[in-house]
């Protein structure tokens, strides 16, 4: 489980986060959702250390992520696996490199210990044939497999995924949804995604969590989405004449 | 402006005192040591080569044309070039040239990395990439750049050769033996240790800027531009002050 206790964080003297408080379960996906600039990001990052909040504290199961020594936070960190927007694999080396760098760094495992691991993720991700591709050579869809592949390569217990649809079309994008979703519960990770896709929140959001201006707006899960008072959240959720046109006139089920 | 070339400063230090840490795996070490060696050194020697063939040819000629007394050995031409090569030309010039060589491309190459979340992935997974990315090259370039300014010396004094052989601008002889007149071996050591100053500069000031990268493929321009500049400037600075402690 992770809890996140009044965080807050400014830039330049900027508020971007404001007495953030909320808990993340294990074995679910839960899901921050808000509008671009809304703060997302830095939480996520202010969650996962690469931002230290100006106050308040990250739990991970019981430990004071924040407050530990770098030292004490590499071991937390090596229990983490995140996927970034824009997958962040690295250019100058090839699929298989990318899935093995946590291994080369982190684990004493043989060449074929670590060759059986690279397999066993890339085929997780429907991807057993990308070895020696580099990542220019792989389409969007196929860069996000990839870092998930290496996200997952220590067996994180903790899984991060900072929008993990932009760029991709609909189809690629649930299929990229349904994958996180497994695995999450397939080994009982505790996973948080950033999105702005209603589509995500709608097939995996298990919990969601409504961010504006910097501020938790709203609570939830994605049957309870449809029905909420929240002004700000019905503007996000509603923004199409369409939407607004489903919300009256359709009872939608989840 | 001083307030920021001491915030400057200040971040270039924190920055090093993560570049220089034990690193995580020396076989990884390694591994990038050699990688890096390639890319930032062998590859530079071609450019360096035909850089220092023809500065070596025209030093000799101009010096050949200028010195027209008759009371002046020729062979002062060849001793005049020698000077100017081991003193200057290959250590200075060739530190200004590889400034914009691989300055250019650490700055770029990391500060493309930064941009793209590349070294957030690492230091997610809980991996020192200020010291991954950046030690091997400031080791590689730090040792291996002498040997780079050797090559430039030995090339300078050919070029120099092949002009006077060609166009018999002066004896060959007397070109050899200006070559050997009056060789102080202190000379080499101290181009040595400008070379391996100069180089840890470039190395160190280009990863700083790429490291610091903000605002897309612009910022990875400007960086790439700021390092050129900054290690231009404290390469120049750097020359004065190294040349007052080991000439005098």
């Amino acid at each position: 489980m992770i809890a996140v206790q009044h965080i807050s964080k400014s830039f330049l003297g900027k508020e971007v986060l404001h007495d953030i408080n909320t808990t993340f379960q294990p074995g679910q996906c839960s899901l921050i959702i808000g509008a671009s600039g809304s703060g997302k990001t830095v939480l996520l990052k202010t969650i996962v250390g690469l931002h230290s909040p100006d106050s308040g504290d990250v739990i991970f199961d019981q430990v004071v992520f924040n407050r530990l020594k770098l030292s004490e936070q590499k071991k937390i960190r090596q229990r983490i696996g995140m996927l970034f927007q824009g997958s962040a694999l690295f250019d100058f080396a090839t699929v298989e490199e990318n899935i093995r760098f946590p291994m080369d760094f982190f684990t004493d495992w043989s060449n074929g210990e670590k060759k059986d691991r690279v397999d066993f993720c890339l085929k997780r991700v429907h991807l057993e044939n990308a070895h020696k591709k580099y990542p220019a050579e792989l389409s969007g869809g196929m860069q996000k497999r990839v870092g998930i592949a290496r996200a997952i390569a220590l067996n994180p217990q903790y899984l991060f995924c900072d929008e993990p649809n932009s760029g991709l079309d609909p189809l690629t994008a649930i299929h990229i949804d349904e994958l996180i979703a497994e695995i999450t519960q397939e080994y009982n990770i505790t996973t948080i995604i950033n999105t702005h896709d209603m589509n995500s929140v709608l097939e995996i959001g298990d919990q969601i969590s409504f961010i504006h201006q910097g501020r938790i707006k709203w609570e939830g899960s994605r049957r309870e989405i449809f029905h909420t008072n929240c002004p700000e959240l019905n503007e996000f959720v509603f923004t199409s004449n369409l939407a607004k046109q489903l919300k009256t006139k359709t009872d939608i089920q989840l | 402006m001083f307030k920021r070339a001491f915030e400057l400063t200040g971040e270039y230090i924190l920055l090093m005192q993560r570049v220089f840490r034990k690193p995580e795996k020396w076989s990884l070490f390694g591994k990038q040591l050699i990688l890096e060696a390639d890319k930032l050194v062998m590859q530079s020697i071609p450019l360096i080569a035909l850089i220092s063939i023809f500065i070596g040819a025209v030093i000799v000629m101009q010096t050949a044309l200028n010195l027209v007394s008759p009371l002046i050995p020729k062979m002062y031409v060849g001793y005049m070039a020698r000077e100017s090569l081991i003193l200057e030309f290959c250590s200075t010039m060739v530190c200004l040239i590889l400034a914009g060589k691989i300055g250019s491309n650490i700055a770029s190459e990391i500060g493309s990395m930064r941009i793209t979340e590349q070294i957030d992935a690492m230091e997610m997974m809980g991996v020192n990439s200020a010291n991954y990315l950046i030690l091997p090259k400031v080791v590689a370039t730090t040792l291996l750049n002498p040997f780079l300014m050797l090559m430039s010396f030995i090339l300078g004094l050919a070029g120099g050769w092949l002009i006077v052989y060609t166009t018999g601008i002066i004896p060959v002889a007397d070109y050899m033996t200006g070559l050997q007149f009056w060789f102080l071996g202190h000379y080499i050591t101290y181009s040595i240790i400008k070379t391996a100053v100069f180089s840890f500069i470039i190395t160190t000031v280009a990863s700083f800027y790429g490291y610091t990268a903000t605002g897309g493929s612009l910022g990875v321009g400007r960086s790439s531009t700021q390092s050129i500049v900054t290690s231009s400037a404290l390469i120049l600075v750097f020359n004065l002050i190294l040349t007052q402690l080991l000439l005098r």
